[in-house]
């Protein structure tokens, strides 16, 4: 009886050790690269009328559209955000304000991924009232006016979640907050690509979220500082 | 190997019934909050709710709810009752623990005054009727058991009720500055340049469950959704109304402009009010130089 109990402690003991050893890795070299495409026909953006608010549409030289499915050469997909969703040990905490503005009655940028407990401002860079209105359901949903000129609105997530963003005086005007676990973390340029830096050697789970289409994950494996490759292909549909 | 399959089988089934068992018994000893999505919600037996010396009891407020609330609320407090469906706006899904009426800032829970003051009152406009036949104390122990729908009532307290100063001097000045805060915060993009509710962005409204939601059309002159007075009014657009278009102007309008904004709307209800006789004199001296409320106008410089 007493020999098992020594038996569950000293394993108690190890696996302690080893969580305190894991628990600070040294910022890794180790680098996931790749694309983000589609197969299919994705749905055509909607052009957007903003001749209501003449402030903003004289900011806009070429006409805006809606920004769900933003494609680019060669099938590219932009804003997917790709991230380490498991492998991770002891992520570094968040760094620096996450700054998210409106400007144009759009989202800049139109998916800003972030940390919980980050520093988030959101600015209101035109010269019409916005209200932000985060739809979040794990965090807290709430919903406040931002006239011209109001300083910024100064504020952190606690959840990890993708909080769909509105402004509700100016319809057209959508864009998420991407909180993540995770300090690994990229969005797609407009030519499909992204970078994951500073990965230390390790098995991972990379996910690729799409505001639309929603996720598709793969495993990797890094060995030392190499670089590995990882594409994403979504499917799309029109609709 | 018949015995073997059989010893399988009878270990099987009695595992089942250890991990089932409980389960069902549960779910038919409760009835109500049954199906509880929210695990860490506080418990129907200890929730509490505290207004005004009236301590209310969860367990009571239970056995209220299945007689007045589930035809609309529904069993599992999602605001899924059989009514429901023939219902708009939706009722409310207590598992959310958003509400509307509130005096605290937006995203944090009402106090549960403000639950209390909600059940009192009903909604205006919507198929929540006045719940006043009901004793306090029933009304209170409603409150406990809206509590125990959702974690949040567990791990968060209410935020602290907004401070309101006493109500400044109805003026025609003041008015008039309510009026330029009415363009420059863009009230009328929904609420329209005459407060009818019908303002370029109206159509659009959804609420947090993407429904359709109209903005309050002041020509009604019906009470507001979250009282009648001016305090009332002062709390609704200075908290916001959770879930809904309605943002919080806590942190842009100051005391003494939210005054001025209430003197306003005041003038936008076909009511008998001091502000409406003081606004119906100034347009009839100056009607030919007001300008309209709108884009491109100059309303915001008087």
């Amino acid at each position: 009886m007493r020999l098992k109990y020594f038996v569950a402690l000293a394993i108690v003991i190890m696996v302690g050790a080893a969580m305190v050893v894991f628990a600070q890795p040294p910022a890794g070299s180790g680098s996931i690269t790749g694309k983000v495409t589609y197969t299919g026909t994705p749905p055509k953006m909607k052009p957007i009328d903003m001749s209501k608010e003449p402030s903003c549409a004289k900011q806009h030289a070429t006409p805006v559209t809606t920004e769900n499915v933003v494609t680019g050469p060669g099938n590219s997909l932009e804003w997917v955000v790709v991230f380490i969703s498991a492998g991770e040990q002891g992520a570094g905490g968040p760094s620096q304000a996450a700054r998210y503005d409106q400007k144009g009655c759009q989202y800049t940028p139109h998916v800003l991924p972030l940390e919980p407990e980050q520093q988030l401002q959101i600015y209101n860079d035109d010269q019409t009232s916005h209200n932000i209105h985060p739809l979040a359901k794990v965090n807290q949903e709430w919903n406040k006016s931002q006239p011209p000129g109001s300083p910024p609105i100064d504020t952190k997530w606690e959840k990890p979640e993708f909080i769909p963003v509105k402004c509700n005086i100016h319809p057209w005007m959508h864009g998420y907050f991407v909180v993540l676990k995770t300090g690994h973390y990229s969005v797609t340029g407009n030519d499909g690509s992204f970078e994951i830096k500073g990965l230390p050697a390790g098995k991972y789970t990379v996910t690729a979220w799409q505001e639309q289409y929603g996720t598709k994950t793969q495993d990797v494996t890094i060995s030392g500082s190499e670089s590995k490759t990882a594409n994403f292909v979504f499917t799309a549909t029109p609709y | 190997m018949i015995p073997n399959k059989f010893a399988v089988r009878f270990a099987l089934g009695s595992m089942a019934l250890l991990t089932l068992g409980p389960t069902v018994v549960t779910a038919q000893a409760t009835h109500v909050n049954s199906v509880n999505p929210n695990l860490g919600a506080p418990s129907v037996e200890s929730e509490q709710s505290h207004i005004d010396g009236v301590t209310g009891h969860a367990y009571n407020g239970k056995k209220l709810y299945r007689r007045f609330c589930i035809g609309c609320h529904g069993p599992d407090g999602n605001g899924e009752g059989e009514n429901a469906q023939w219902i708009d706006p939706k009722p409310r899904d207590f598992t959310e623990a958003t509400f509307k009426c509130r005096s605290t800032p937006t995203g944090t829970l009402p106090t549960d005054e403000d639950l209390y003051n909600a059940i009192t009152r009903g909604f205006v406009t919507t198929n929540m009727p006045q719940w006043r036949p009901l004793s306090p104390q029933q009304r209170a122990d409603l409150v406990a058991f809206v509590k125990t729908w959702s974690p949040r009532w567990a791990k968060e307290k209410p935020g602290t009720p907004l401070t309101i100063p006493s109500e400044t001097p109805i003026t025609i000045d003041s008015i008039l500055r309510g009026r330029a805060m009415f363009q420059k915060l863009e009230c009328w993009k929904c609420h329209g340049p005459e407060g009818h509710g019908d303002g370029p962005s109206a159509a659009t409204l959804t609420d947090d469950k993407s429904n359709p939601i109209r903005p309050y059309n002041f020509s009604t002159g019906t009470r507001f959704m979250c009282g009648e007075t001016n305090q009332d009014l002062y709390r609704i657009f200075m908290t916001g109304l959770d879930g809904s278009p309605m943002p919080s102007f806590a942190d842009v309008v100051k005391p003494d402009e939210a005054w001025d904004l209430v003197h306003f709307l005041r003038t936008l209800q076909p009511l008998k009010t001091q502000e409406a006789s003081l606004w119906q004199s100034y347009v009839s001296a100056h009607g030919k130089d007001i300008k309209p409320i709108g884009p491109d106008s100059a309303a915001g410089a008087q």
